[in-house]
């Protein structure tokens, strides 16, 4: 962290400077930055996680009476900090439970920010907002919960491959946690309360991350897409709105909050999901069928560039890990943990990079870097 | 075909990463392109487009007013304010946000087509929180016995009526207190 950044950090709690500290301290042992990038839902484990990488439910949440924050001044967003602040740092013995722990997001230093959003765990405009924003995180960050992003809380609960339903009841009991001790903005006809009317009633975005590497190379991926949005779901990249399908990774979620129950918004999502399953294994069967060997060469091909080249850009690797994986899946190359390729899905994104480094990065640092990253994961040193 | 090898056919340098189709008067024509050369010929292939949101909610507010021909003119959408926050409705019209939960009140029924439009629904469906909910369980009970009331009235049933009206009373009390506690 430059001295600028330091700078800005003087108006913070002292308890946030404590972590980043620990966070610097953390990032001089290569092993402990490493260990940094993990998350629980990059386990590969859980339902269909060959297909399904992960599970997310977000629940958007209002504090009554207290402008969204996006039109809060200061110090009504700092009434929702301290808020939040005094419920996770309440020692009682329900509370201590929880495993929650809250990081300003002013006291983290841009790259840090940037592996938060890299491991799904904040948005890049929370990432961007400092004023009295935060992250709360459970030890294994399966429950995250953003504080003053566009709406005062958002809680997220992120699980490895299909779990929709444990998702929802446990971002369900941290929510009935929340409310049990916030006033919540809620509507008897509108449901809760949210700034952005795309979110209101049940406040609850479910998504899936899907690998779907067998659609994509026997071309019916638009067809199966655009079927996909017309049943009221949306189809995004990897990282979000406005990003693009990379390594044939895509995102799945509802778009419909209002006159829907959650069980009803996540079960719609889990069935189009197992379609989404069952077509995208159909189309394996039929690739192996056909082309067992072209499909065996394609992910050989794959694993050899990742293990020897030298400099290797995002897309590129995101594309042959993407032929690795269905390479592992279909055991037509040596195995590899899905956890491993899961990991290797965002310690391979600039951030991460950089974090893992410790250092400052540019295009062709990172492309440098990251081939030797892939390189030392997949050597298993 | 192995796209990966194929160089941009713009600029002829980079890897082509987009792959774009155009269907102009029947004729197809193809062009495989690098994201930089992509970007600039505005062939930028992504899910979301880029598309502001605002600009969608502005377009639906003045496709889909509430209903009559003087509702179609901005300034009696603009006038709406809410008394909370201070948020116009033309601001909220230009930000694509609400400003507090007041808002949803104070533009009541002009929020209505637009959360239909959005949402195909303008009735919640899903989880009633504890607390919050208790209230709003509360008022309902209270609708319930109110037409109850009316009837024992009609009927001259007035020894039922009064339990009923203590009942109603007692309920206003508990919710106008927790309200308190609340506020």
């Amino acid at each position: 962290m430059d001295k600028k950044e330091r700078h800005k950090n003087k108006s913070n709690p002292p308890e946030s400077e404590q972590i980043v500290q620990e966070e610097q301290t953390g990032s001089q042992v290569p092993e402990k930055r490493r260990a940094g990038i993990a998350s629980k839902w990059m386990e590969g484990s859980g339902p269909e996680a060959d297909i399904v990488i992960s599970s997310r439910v977000r629940l958007a949440r209002n504090v009554r009476k207290l402008p969204f924050p996006p039109l809060a001044s200061d110090g009504q967003r700092e009434k929702v900090h301290q808020l939040i602040e005094r419920i996770v740092q309440n020692r009682d013995e329900k509370n201590s439970k929880l495993n929650l722990r809250m990081l300003n997001i002013s006291a983290l230093a841009p790259i840090s920010r940037q592996v938060l959003v890299e491991k799904h765990l904040i948005s890049p405009l929370l990432a961007k907002e400092s004023r009295f924003s935060a992250i709360v995180l459970r030890d294994d960050e399966v429950i995250s919960i953003m504080v003053n992003e566009e709406d005062h809380f958002r809680i997220q609960c992120l699980m490895p491959g299909l779990q929709l339903e444990k998702a929802w009841q446990e971002a369900s009991y941290y929510d009935d946690f929340l409310e049990s001790q916030v006033d919540y903005a809620f509507h008897e006809e509108k449901g809760y309360l949210t700034a952005c009317p795309t979110n209101v009633g049940t406040g609850l975005r479910a998504s899936i991350m899907l690998h779907l590497p067998a659609l994509s190379i026997t071309r019916q991926i638009n067809r199966i897409l655009s079927a996909v949005n017309q049943v009221g779901l949306a189809v995004r990249g990897l990282y979000g709105e406005g990003t693009e399908a990379v390594g044939n990774l895509l995102q799945i979620s509802n778009q419909i909050t209002l006159g829907q129950s959650e069980n009803e918004i996540w079960q719609n999502l889990y069935g189009v999901t197992k379609q989404l399953i069952s077509q995208e294994k159909n189309a394996r069967e039929h690739l192996l069928n056909e082309g067992r060997e072209k499909l065996a060469d394609r992910a050989g091909r794959a694993f050899g560039i990742l293990k020897h080249a030298r400099m290797i850009d995002s897309n590129e690797a995101m594309q042959l890990l993407s032929d690795v994986r269905l390479g592992v899946d279909l055991g037509l190359i040596e195995s590899i943990p899905l956890k491993k390729l899961n990991e290797l899905l965002v310690l391979t994104r600039p951030g991460c990079l950089q974090y893992l480094t410790g250092k400052t990065l540019n295009a062709y640092e990172r492309d440098l870097e990251r081939a030797a990253q892939i390189q030392r994961e997949l050597r298993g040193d | 075909m192995n796209r990966r090898n194929m160089l941009c056919e713009r600029c002829g340098k980079k890897v082509a990463s987009v792959h774009v189709t155009k269907i102009i008067n029947g004729n197809k024509t193809e062009l495989y392109l690098c994201d930089t050369c992509a970007r600039e010929k505005g062939e930028n292939i992504s899910f979301e487009g880029k598309f502001p949101l605002h600009q969608f909610f502005s377009g639906l507010m003045s496709f889909f007013p509430s209903g009559d021909a003087d509702a179609m003119a901005p300034s009696s959408y603009s006038g709406l304010q809410c008394p909370e926050c201070g948020l116009t409705y033309a601001q909220f019209g230009q930000i694509g946000r609400l400003g507090c939960d007041q808002c949803y009140e104070a533009f009541g029924e002009n929020l209505v087509p637009l959360l239909r439009r959005l949402h195909g629904n303008q009735r919640h469906m899903g989880k009633i929180p504890a607390r919050a909910g208790s209230f709003v369980k509360a008022k309902r009970e209270i609708e319930r016995l109110r037409e109850k009331l009316q009837r024992k009235v009609d009927e001259e049933a007035f020894e039922e009526a009064a339990e009923l009206r203590d009942k109603i009373r007692k309920l206003e009390g508990e919710i106008s207190s927790g309200g308190e506690d609340h506020g």
